[in-house]
């Protein structure tokens, strides 16, 4: 197990190295500079300025010492907001979007294989039906529609929870249902299709030969082994949940990395967008370790380690 | 017929599956007795309703699955008016069933051993501690070697030989009454088969259950079963004790059966198989559902169907070739030579009783 952690460690950081690199020079590709809206400074002011953030460089150059930073952790500082350095910019902003993240991810999933595991269990009749048209519209509706939906109506109109800002777990409901809606979608979708293969095959079969119950057999044997697969999509329903957050945080105005983000790229705040990716790409590289290390979990026939036989 | 013998009576089964084009009409009034203790095989080839009714009797049928008529009467109760709730009672504790492929019938996330407690634990509500324990004596008694360390396995680390003696261990931690092997050894190959009915047999005698085993394989049949039932088009053609079937058959469907299996004594160069498909249970054929694939079919054969003629008090057989109107036709070679060797073989029967039945006199007299 030691052993493999290591080298699954060694390929996250590698991972985290390609992504740099790639999107150090994509992000240099993008239109516009950082000084592009202030046209009240002179050549010479701007000469400066780049003087001073080393945009001056060659850009192969400013790769490497931005490589060389980021090796000892300093990522830079914010152009946007001056003298805040990058690293403080997201701690001091990520609280609020894992939170949301995770809550939706729960939620979401939780959810997901009930509503699947009943839309199985009563296959081809009015419940099996209904989850899955709450599967397709979980799933078609994107999460800024599904935002502005809900603010409109529970915010608005119902006035059960608050339409934007942040301030306790009451502001992280309605975030947290645009999220989520999308992994519950997918998930009960998926746990849906596998629970009908599992409910027919021949261990359940056997189960029901042993005399078990209907909802013993679920529990006991048909839930674990529909789970398997879902384990898959957990790493795409991440990277979902962290592209749908960027827009979801705008619209709820909730302080976290996503808005961060999109205001970064928008400003070319070079440092600042560097560091977000770092950080996303390590957000997604450990739910996938995580993913992978479940699944030996979930199922013993691909556990890493154990008595070989 | 002693009928307190019999464990399990099925009478007049009916049993239809509803599909979008019709009602297939699986099993066709099959009547049979299990006697306690004994084996009766039920043989036929695939789609000839073998299944359908230990499923039928285990009431896992699928849901579009209609038992039209019938009763099946275990201890005296007809198992097709129970409850679910009752039913789940009775299975895995009465009545237990062996699967086809011992590689897909195991739960591949759970512990053998929890798998085998399992049924320790629904029915006897025992705790998980002393049901493990009582799962470790099964593993031993169904031959799992070293298993105090296999018991917290996973499936995927046995071999399917070892995993059909696990399905065994499973159907027989609760010393079932009745144990219902659906072709246990089609999915193993020829040596690991031969284990497998061995300690089938074995255990039978150890914790005396009775056993259906279902099979399309007669050589299986012969050194397992008391008593054959052969099945075809969802209806038996023809029962009797096992000698009776193998070695004196009257219906032309157990000839081409019979025919179709390999001996020793296979003589040729061809294998002698058993020509067409069998009828479409959709709209099963008026009369005899064999007669098109029937050499010996007479006319009335696609006409009336035939009832069941006795052969002996064991045996009876479906076909009206056994009326006494009837053609004589000579089965194939195959046939007169099996049921010459049975000819002789009950001429030495006779001959031993003619020579016991004195002495059994005279002990008698003392």
């Amino acid at each position: 197990m030691a052993k493999y952690l290591a080298k699954r460690i060694f390929y996250l950081i590698l991972t985290l190295f390609i992504v740099i690199t790639v999107t150090f020079f994509l992000m240099k590709l993008l239109p516009g500079t950082p000084l592009t809206n202030q046209a009240k400074l002179s050549k010479s002011q701007i000469a400066l300025i780049y003087e001073q953030y080393g945009l001056n460089k060659p850009v192969w150059q400013q790769y490497l010492l931005y490589l060389a930073g980021a090796v000892k952790g300093d990522f830079g500082t914010s152009f946007q907001f001056s003298d805040q350095p990058v690293s403080y910019l997201i701690s001091s902003r990520i609280g609020p979007s894992l939170q949301i993240g995770l809550q939706a991810m729960v939620v979401g999933v939780v959810i997901g294989i009930i509503v699947g595991a009943f839309g199985a269990m009563k296959q081809n009749t009015w419940v099996d039906s209904t989850t899955t048209v709450v599967s397709i519209l979980g799933i078609s509706i994107p999460s800024f529609v599904l935002a502005v939906l809900l603010q409109y109506y529970l915010g608005l109109k119902a006035g059960w929870f608050p339409i934007a800002e942040w301030g306790g777990f009451i502001y992280t409901v309605l975030p947290t249902l645009a999220l989520g809606a999308q992994p519950l979608a997918e998930s009960a979708r998926f746990v849906r299709t596998e629970m009908v293969d599992v409910l027919s095959s021949d261990y359940i079969e056997l189960a029901k030969a042993k005399g078990l119950s209907k909802t013993g057999v679920i529990f006991h044997h048909a839930l674990r082994n529909s789970l398997i697969p879902l384990i898959t999509i957990v790493g795409p329903l991440a990277v979902n949940i962290m592209t749908g957050s960027m827009v979801v945080e705008n619209i709820f105005s909730i302080p976290g990395i996503g808005e961060q983000f999109v205001k970064s790229v928008l400003t070319n705040d070079y440092p600042t967008i560097m560091g977000l990716t770092i950080v996303y790409s390590f957000m997604l590289c450990v739910v996938l370790l995580f993913t992978d290390i479940l699944y030996g979990i979930v199922d013993p026939r691909i556990r890493i380690t154990g008595k070989a036989n | 017929m002693d009928n307190d013998k019999n464990i399990l009576e099925v009478r007049d089964l009916q049993v239809n599956f509803k599909t979008y084009a019709g009602d297939v009409k699986a099993i066709r009034n099959v009547s049979f007795d299990l006697r306690k203790g004994e084996t009766l095989a039920i043989v036929g080839e695939s789609g000839s309703g073998k299944s359908v009714t230990t499923r039928t009797i285990m009431g896992l049928n699928a849901n579009n699955a209609d038992i039209a008529s019938g009763t099946i009467k275990y201890k005296g109760e007809d198992l097709l008016k129970k409850s679910e709730a009752d039913m789940e009672k009775i299975r895995g504790q009465d009545i237990a069933e062996i699967f086809q492929d011992p590689m897909t019938s195991l739960d591949p996330t759970m512990k053998i051993g929890r798998q085998i407690a399992e049924p320790l634990i629904i029915h006897k509500g025992m705790k998980k501690e002393k049901a493990l324990a009582q799962a470790l004596e099964m593993m031993k008694l169904v031959g799992i070697t070293d298993a105090e360390n296999r018991i917290n396995d996973y499936p995927h680390q046995f071999s399917g030989g070892m995993r059909q003696r696990i399905v065994i261990a499973i159907a027989l931690i609760n010393y079932p009454e009745i144990l219902i092997a659906d072709e246990p050894t089609t999915a193993l190959d020829v040596t690991i088969q031969a284990q497998i009915l061995n300690l089938m047999k074995e255990l039978q005698d150890k914790i005396s259950t009775s056993i259906i085993f279902i099979t399309h394989d007669l050589g299986v049949v012969a050194g397992m079963a008391d008593r054959v039932a052969v099945m075809y088009a969802g209806k038996i053609v023809e029962y009797g004790t096992v000698d009776e079937i193998f070695y004196n058959p009257k219906h032309p469907y157990t000839w081409g059966l019979l025919s179709s299996m390999p001996t020793l004594d296979t003589g040729g160069d061809e294998l002698p198989s058993i020509p067409g498909t069998p009828p479409d249970l959709l709209d099963p054929p008026k009369g005899d559902a064999f007669a098109a694939r029937n050499a010996y079919a007479l006319k009335i054969d696609t006409e009336k169907e035939p009832p069941f003629f006795k052969v002996s008090d064991t045996h009876y057989a479906a076909t009206w070739l056994l009326h006494p109107d009837a053609p004589k036709v000579t089965p194939p070679e195959q046939i007169v030579e099996r049921q010459k060797k049975y000819a002789a073989m009950h001429k030495e029967l006779l001959a031993q009783q003619r020579t016991q039945g004195p002495v059994e006199e005279e002990e008698e007299k003392q």
